[in-house]
């Protein structure tokens, strides 16, 4: 076996290079990445140079080293949030107790489990995305494309790091699956029902950087909380890179917007589409198609895998320390069921109503989000607003799946829905336009026509950077 | 399927019958030699109010159609060659039973629940043994607990490999009980894993998935999500071709209505009479005058052969016991009518090769386990008018005790014939003169060659069939006294001494799924690491962790 510096090829704080059972196991996955990334990650870009923060400490200014780098070369680290040893469990049955440094056998099913479900979806949006690269609206994008990219592979390895680490053969098998599920495959896609949607144009990347990732966030969050410490750090780390999907898919949008507000203000009474800009209405088909879909990521609203999940304090809720009472047992939750065709009104017990609690502050968050865009037409003296729709409103999972709701979340029959479905959901023609305008601008510092330019380049270089090497 | 409130008894009565046009949780499809029963639990369905059966969850409302599911097709579409049991849920098959409907159940009708599906899936395996007609779980998704027992009761799996689908048993690990419904040991005993595979299969929540619940042999094939129509017609088809074809035309099963009548349940060959300050129930079997003489004039006759319709009144009646009369300690059995009936009909049943004909054998032979298999005392009681011929001497030898009236001048009539001579067999393989007689099988030979004469009392206590036999005077005291006695005793201990008493001799699947596993499971139902406060089974679904005792019992 040929010796590997682990440190250069990997850089992590791990202690990788004396981790022997790691190191063995990740020498056998790591072809498996790599033919995974060349197989279903971006397509044809393997060999050019793309301006890349890569993560290469936990240091100060460490995880964001920028430099040209070639995709399949990227050093996929692994980086745990610096922890100290006396990190208590913050909510739950062990409330107080010393956080777990290793896997408490009670709850190794369990904790393996969410670990495999969070990790499927790191590897699930790469797929989604893979051919986008090829209608970038700029080389600006194409670059932001590629670390939103790079980095889902690097929170892949984080999980497959805990697998290895933690759970023994098993793991080595559930990290090997995650390469095999293929996102939107007919034998194998991925777990959950949102990353096997197709993310076939950049209207539909932003949205899915915007709402989806944000999903992403939110289970971040409270996983990050969890009593399994190396769990909670990985977590942690992650939420920094996290961030900045969020903010491609909020001034992704926030931009679509901005250039339609201009074209509308320069030609009144005009059809955008003939100066290919997009109408704002079509934002709003595509916003309430994600945002309702990545609604669903957070399950059903009674759950008893989220009060043991809570209970045995392995996910806490999104910023756990700001609640006051961090066993949730007295209080209950009201939430309206949807039972038998009615609403109703009903207390649960709160540990129970988890996934609804964390879908509470994701809702929250896209709010804020919509609001920002609302400023963008405002600014530009164009009179539109968007809306976030009513988290009833187009579901497939849990009680709301079994009846159609408007995006006000009024309850309205199949008749109604169906008159109004192409006013709020994207219409084939809708998917045709935005398609039609997916022509790639390669030129430094020149943007497609339905996009503005952002006010500001990465690292603080200037806009017309070579942001890849074409 | 229905609970109402309009008899005495328990409060709310179960009632047994369900026909397909009314079907709330499957869908019976028949296409020539084949049959497609697919499982879509109504999640508002639930027998009683309190839960939701959601993910294909079941109560006893889902299995008693499902019984009656396998009943049709082995009456009504006995040339169907294939069974493939599937579920219309996403991404889950079955997941068992439904543990909300466990946990607000009281330990009794917990206990008849559990015995009922052990019964219905040994039914299907019965049909598979007997009916010409194969069994397949078409598994499109994850199959647990409860889920996966179905499936092996079935003859073969196969699971849907979309590298998320798994079959479990989570009832260790999630629930702190056992996969009851002859989850541990058909595992062991049909399917022969490894006993250390089981333990591991057993403790994992999750379950095993893919080419590892193949290469275990937890199934027998895995076909991909987008072959998956296809693989399931394809394995359908094989599987069918594997059995003979049948020209066989089906009858119509209709349905068992019975009338109440102040303190009687009547129905045509069966009543029910209660003595509820007693707690006794009198159930009287009846033959009828007249019947058919051959096996072609019997299927025309349909579901109104009196034997299958006697029988299938006395399984109702049975379940109405078990179900709808908890407090009834002891059950006096009479047998009644035309013996010469008995002996025709038990003549025809044993030597025709006609499927109808076999088909109500088996059905006899089904409803006399269930009578074995019911927590009632039972008293045979052979006085004036009875007739104990037969098929309705295996009464007599399923109960617990005789009390056969022998005085000169009052007829009782006993007899044997073919049903007596093992094709009526006991869950443990075995006749029940066999295993009354286990000792010495001579006197099981003797009691056989009595041939077609019918014998009285005197010459039954002879052949060591009666356990009482009184004269006249002695007659009321006695059988009073010992009906008076047995009331009294504790029902518990009551019900382990008959279950102990009434399955001398070998073991099988089937009596270790009730002498064994049920019975343990029926032990961890009543403890407090199930069912006490910090239970997991009370637990289970709330914001609690179950606590618990850590002492090994």
């Amino acid at each position: 076996m040929t010796a590997i510096d682990y440190s250069q090829k990997i850089p992590n704080n791990v202690n990788l290079s004396s981790d022997k059972r790691l190191q063995r196991a990740l020498e056998n996955w790591q072809p498996d990445y790599i033919d995974w990334w060349q197989s279903a990650g971006p397509t044809d870009f393997s060999q050019n140079d793309i301006y890349l923060r890569t993560a290469v400490s936990v240091e100060k200014d460490g995880w964001a080293h920028f430099d040209y780098v070639k995709m399949p070369d990227y050093r996929w680290g692994i980086f745990l949030e610096p922890g100290t040893s006396e990190r208590k469990i913050g909510f739950g049955d062990h409330a107080e107790e010393q956080a777990w440094q290793e896997v408490p056998g009670e709850y190794r099913n369990w904790l393996r489990r969410l670990i495999v479900t969070q990790a499927d979806t790191e590897p699930a949006s790469v797929e989604q995305q893979r051919l986008l690269g090829h209608s970038a609206p700029s080389l600006y994008d194409l670059r932001n494309l590629f670390q939103v990219n790079v980095e889902e592979g690097r929170h892949l390895w984080a999980m497959v790091y805990l697998l290895h680490s933690y759970f023994g053969r098993d793991g080595r098998e559930e990290a090997a699956e995650l390469l095999e599920r293929r996102s939107g495959n007919a034998d194998h896609p991925r777990i959950l029902g949102t990353f096997n949607e197709p993310c076939g144009d950049w209207l539909s990347f932003f949205c899915f950087t915007m709402f989806t990732d944000r999903d992403g966030k939110f289970q971040l969050l409270a996983l990050a909380e969890s009593g399994f410490d190396p769990l909670a750090r990985t977590c942690r780390f992650m939420l920094t890179e996290e961030a900045h999907h969020l903010f491609v898919g909020q001034t992704g949008i926030g931009r679509v917007i901005k250039r339609t507000s201009e074209v509308m203000v320069e030609n009144p009474g005009k059809d955008v589409r003939e100066y290919g800009a997009i109408p704002l209405d079509l934002i709003q088909r595509y916003i309430n198609f994600w945002a309702s879909s990545s609604t669903d990521l957070y399950g059903a609203e009674i759950s008893s895998n989220a009060a043991n999940f809570f209970r045995s304090g392995l996910k806490g809720r999104a910023y756990e320390t700001r609640y006051e009472d961090h066993q949730a047992l007295e209080v209950p939750y009201a939430v309206d069921r949807f039972i038998d065709g009615k609403l109703d009104r009903q207390e649960v017990p709160m540990r129970n109503a988890m996934n609804e609690v964390l879908r509470d502050e994701y809702i929250k968050d896209n709010l804020k989000g919509i609001n920002y865009w609302n400023r963008i037409p405002e600014k530009e003296g164009v009179e539109f607003e968007f809306h976030l729709p009513h988290r009833r409103f187009n579901r497939t999972i849990g009680d709301y799946a079994a009846g159609r709701f408007d995006l006000e979340g009024q309850l309205i029959d199949e008749a109604t829905w169906n008159s109004k479905v192409d006013e709020w959901l994207p219409t084939p023609e809708d998917y045709e336009f935005v398609k039609s305008l997916m022509i790639p601008e390669r030129e430094r510092g020149k943007f497609a026509s339905w996009i503005a330019a952002p006010p500001r380049g990465i690292n603080s270089q200037n806009i017309d950077f070579e942001y890849a090497k074409l | 399927m229905t609970a109402t409130a309009t008899e005495p008894g328990c409060a709310e009565r179960i009632s047994f019958q369900a026909s397909p046009e009314t079907y709330r949780h499957w869908t019976l499809a028949v296409d020539g030699d084949l049959a497609t029963l697919t499982m879509d639990v109504d999640p508002g369905g639930g027998l009683k109010e309190g839960y939701e059966l959601k993910l294909n969850s079941y109560d006893l409302g889902v299995d008693i159609e499902l019984a009656d599911c396998i009943s049709r097709l082995r009456f009504e579409h006995p040339q169907v060659r294939c069974v493939t049991i599937t579920g219309n849920s996403d991404r889950v098959f079955c997941a068992g039973a439904n543990i909300v409907m466990l946990r607000t159940s009281q330990h009794g009708f917990k206990v008849n629940f559990c015995k009922f599906t052990n019964e219905t899936r040994l039914y299907l395996e019965d049909a598979s043994e007997n009916s010409n007609m194969r069994f397949l779980a078409a598994l499109n998704g994850t199959a647990s607990g409860g889920g996966y027992e179905l499936a092996i009761a079935c003859d073969k799996i196969l699971l849907i490999d979309d590298r998320n689908s798994a079959v479990s048993y989570p009832e260790v690990p999630l629930l702190g009980v056992l996969p009851g419904t002859g989850g541990l040991t058909r595992i062991t005993d049909k399917r022969q894993l490894r006993r250390d595979l089981c333990d591991v299969f057993a403790c994992v929540a999750e379950g095993i998935k893919g080419k590892r619940a193949v290469e275990w042999n937890l199934v027998d094939r895995i076909a991909p999500l987008s072959k998956w129509e296809e693989e399931v017609a394809s394995m359908a088809r094989k599987t069918a071709d594997e059995l003979p074809l049948r020209d066989v035309q089906g009858i119509t099963l209709d349905p068992i209505v019975g009338v109440w009548d102040g303190d009687e349940l009547r129905y045509k060959f069966v009543t029910l009479k209660f003595d509820r300050a007693a707690r006794t129930v009198q159930l009287e079997l009846r033959a009828p005058e007249e019947c058919p003489t051959s096996a072609a004039a019997a299927h025309g006759q349909g579901s109104n052969f009196w034997a299958l319709r006697a029988f299938r009144e006395l399984d109702e009646a049975l379940l109405e016991l078990r179900f709808n009369e908890p407090e009834i300690a002891l059950v006096l059995v009479r047998a009644t009518g035309s013996a010469s009936t008995v002996q025709t009909t038990d003549a025809l049943l044993a030597d025709s090769d006609h499927w109808f004909t076999r088909e109500t054998l088996h059905l006899q032979k089904r409803v006399l386990k269930r009578l074995d298999l019911t927590a009632k005392s039972f008293y045979a009681v052979v006085d004036r008018g009875t007739a104990f011929v037969g098929s309705f001497l295996e009464l007599l030898l399923a109960c617990d005790r005789s009390y056969i009236l022998n005085d000169p001048d009052i007829e009782v009539r006993l007899g044997v014939t073919a049903a007596n001579g093992g094709s009526l067999p006991m869950s443990n393989g075995i006749s029940r003169l066999a295993t009354r007689f286990l000792a010495d099988p001579e006197l099981a030979a003797a009691v056989l060659d009595e041939g077609p004469q019918l014998f009285d009392a005197e010459r039954a206590d002879e052949l060591g069939l009666a356990t009482y036999a009184p004269d006249e005077i002695d007659w009321e005291d006695e059988l009073r006294i010992a009906i008076e006695e047995r009331a009294a005793f504790s029902p518990d201990a009551l019900t382990g001494m008959e279950a102990n008493l009434r399955f001398a001799g070998p073991e099988t699947m089937e009596t270790k799924i009730f002498g064994r596993l049920s019975a343990w499971q029926n032990w961890i139902f009543q403890r407090p690491n199930a069912v006490g406060e910090r239970g997991a089974l009370t637990c289970y679904g709330t914001p609690q962790s179950p606590e618990f005792s850590r002492l090994r019992t």
